[in-house]
């Protein structure tokens, strides 16, 4: 299994003299089996480029996952290029959202209406299917499995963990592990701490000895103080996880919009300062680079 | 024909409103970006429609969870906080259940009785020494066991307002009189409903028996059973049902103690009304 991040950037696209070495892009990584199979973690803008490259390939099979429908993990749907293309097959997967009961097609066609796009989605060329995942029920391409899980985000928000040719990558997508919502003398605190603890064993094992981990890892611990809540992790919080669930190598994505280069290089640096034991490999995700596991 | 009414029923129920406090709360906690989680979740604990709703969330098949999910707080962890409140949301933009209907059933002292019946069941399951987890679905259990009365007074008020009077005017059981005139119980009623929205088993068995006197193995129904009785005895608010029953030997084994030997043990329960009451007046 190779994978590639085409975007990593949080919240908004980034572009710049100062984003050009990570990238500023909004979500998405390209995976690929051992026998060449595509698998495409989120839309976000990144998967503008991603389609560049694919066009040499034509036609295609791609598979994507959507963790969650904000708007930086699907913004780019409309403009993956093979959409528009006969012969291409492109099956979209998602979750049904417990407020509207849609399912992930709404992603794409909430987006192709007349005021905000020119072609509607009837006018797409390409096989288009959609499919609902359901948390802990796997979904088989190729040599590839890839089991969801609900992760804490202020949507529904799907971790895939995706097993393949003897190797495993887990991607939580946006992410903040849940806190107590009560304060240590309430009455309900232990009980719901209980339920916290319980939730996070769930999502260890989901993760357990993965040899690729991506996190959202949005925040600092200083900035985190002011953003608990908002639905993402911090530096801390995703090393805290890889080392839990054993993980080899930890990425850390979802860069922070106003992040530069050098301000995620110091952090980075401070990272490997302050865990030099850690048996896990630290990494920033960056743009455009071939990952092999 | 009664399965095409039940299915009216449950289709009708999808737009059932919620209590008026609640419903006020949700849409001021939700207005305000520095609302803490845990105000949210206590309004929606304390309503039965919301607690409902997000039951029903939670334990769609969809979740696929290994084991049903009875309370709101763990929902909050399964689920997120926002979508949580999102679905209260949801239940307020539909409106709230007025004070009076056409079945004269006083919607503020069903709540009340509900309420206190849920803080008793609690009550009742710590004495026992439950686990935690199961004292909180007591007390959900407690709020939800006469749901099935407050759709009746929304969907059939015409019906349910001859079973009032019957109850009353001759002193018989509600759940007899609701058979009478709607041709299903207020527990069966709930059992549908509770079914339907895949709650736990435990839950809908309390539901569904809450006024059976048959021993039973679900703890749940005999806190609920006897936090009903203690309820009305006390008379805090009121759920159309003008009888009290006696505690059975299966429940007064269980709790070791007669009825009115409960209401005396469990003392002054004024701080249980007062704080429903926190719940209701508007």
């Amino acid at each position: 299994m190779k994978f590639k991040f085409w975007g990593v950037r949080g919240s908004i696209p980034t572009p710049g003299p100062t984003t050009v070495k990570y990238g500023g892009n909004t979500t998405c990584i390209e995976i690929r089996t051992d026998d060449h199979d595509l698998i495409i973690l989120d839309a976000g803008t990144g998967i503008h480029a991603l389609a560049q490259n694919l066009l040499k390939e034509m036609p295609i099979q791609a598979h994507i996952f959507i963790t969650h429908t904000h708007w930086d993990h699907i913004q780019g749907l409309p403009f993956f290029i093979p959409i528009f293309i006969p012969n291409n097959q492109i099956t979209i997967y998602g979750g049904i959202d417990p407020i509207t009961n849609e399912t992930i097609n709404r992603a794409l066609s909430v987006q192709l209406q007349y005021s905000f796009f020119p072609i509607r989605e009837a006018q797409l060329n390409a096989r288009i299917e959609y499919a609902t995942v359901k948390p802990g029920v796997p979904v088989k391409v190729g040599s590839a499995t890839i089991t969801p899980i609900i992760l804490s985000h202020p949507v529904l928000n799907f971790g895939y963990r995706i097993d393949c040719d003897g190797q495993s990558l887990f991607f939580t997508g946006d992410y903040e592990p849940q806190l107590n919502i009560y304060n240590p003398e309430d009455d309900e605190y232990a009980e719901f701490q209980s339920f916290v603890d319980e939730k996070w064993d769930e999502v260890v094992l989901a993760m357990k000895d993965v040899d690729a981990l991506i996190v959202d890892s949005s925040y600092t611990n200083e900035e985190y103080a002011s953003k608990q809540g908002w639905g993402h992790g911090t530096y801390d919080s995703g090393i805290k996880l890889a080392i839990a669930a054993n993980a080899k190598k930890l990425f850390f994505t979802h860069h922070e919009p106003t992040r530069n280069d050098a301000s995620l290089e110091v952090i980075y640096q401070s990272l490997l300062q302050n865990n030099p034991k850690s048996r896990c490999e630290l990494l920033l995700a960056q743009e455009g680079v071939d990952i092999s596991l | 024909m009664l399965n095409s009414k039940n299915e009216k029923l449950i289709t009708l129920v999808e737009k059932m409103p919620a209590f008026p406090k609640s419903v006020q709360q949700v849409m001021q906690l939700t207005s305000d970006i520095n609302a803490s989680a845990k105000d949210i979740v206590r309004v929606i604990e304390c309503d039965p429609v919301m607690t409902v709703k997000v039951l029903k969330a939670i334990n769609s098949s969809f979740y696929g969870l290994p084991q049903k999910i009875t309370s709101v707080q763990r929902a909050v962890v399964h689920i997120g906080m926002n979508t949580i409140k999102n679905i209260a949301l949801g239940v307020a933009a539909m409106g709230m259940l007025k004070a009076t209907n056409k079945a004269n059933f006083n919607t503020s002292d069903f709540l009340l009785h509900s309420l206190t019946t849920a803080a008793i069941s609690k009550l009742l399951a710590e004495r026992l020494g439950l686990s935690s987890t199961q004292c909180s679905d007591c007390f959900v259990a407690g709020l939800l066991h006469d749901f099935g009365k407050v759709v009746f007074a929304e969907f059939m008020p015409d019906e349910f307002k001859l079973a009032l009077e019957k109850s009353k005017d001759q002193q018989l059981p509600l759940h007899q009189t609701e058979l009478e005139f709607i041709g299903l119980s207020h527990s069966q009623a709930g059992k549908m409903l509770a079914e339907k929205w895949e709650l736990s088993d435990e839950l809908i068995d309390a539901i569904a028996h809450h006024h059976n006197l048959d021993p039973s193995q679900n703890v749940l129904k005999d806190c609920v059973f006897a936090a009903n009785q203690i309820s009305k005895q006390m008379q805090f608010g009121d759920g159309g049902n003008p009888l009290i029953e006696d505690f059975p030997e299966a429940i007064s084994t269980r709790f070791g103690l007669s009825l009115s030997a409960m209401c005396e043990a469990l003392g002054d329960l004024a701080a249980v009304k007062t704080e429903a009451q926190s719940f209701i007046n508007v």
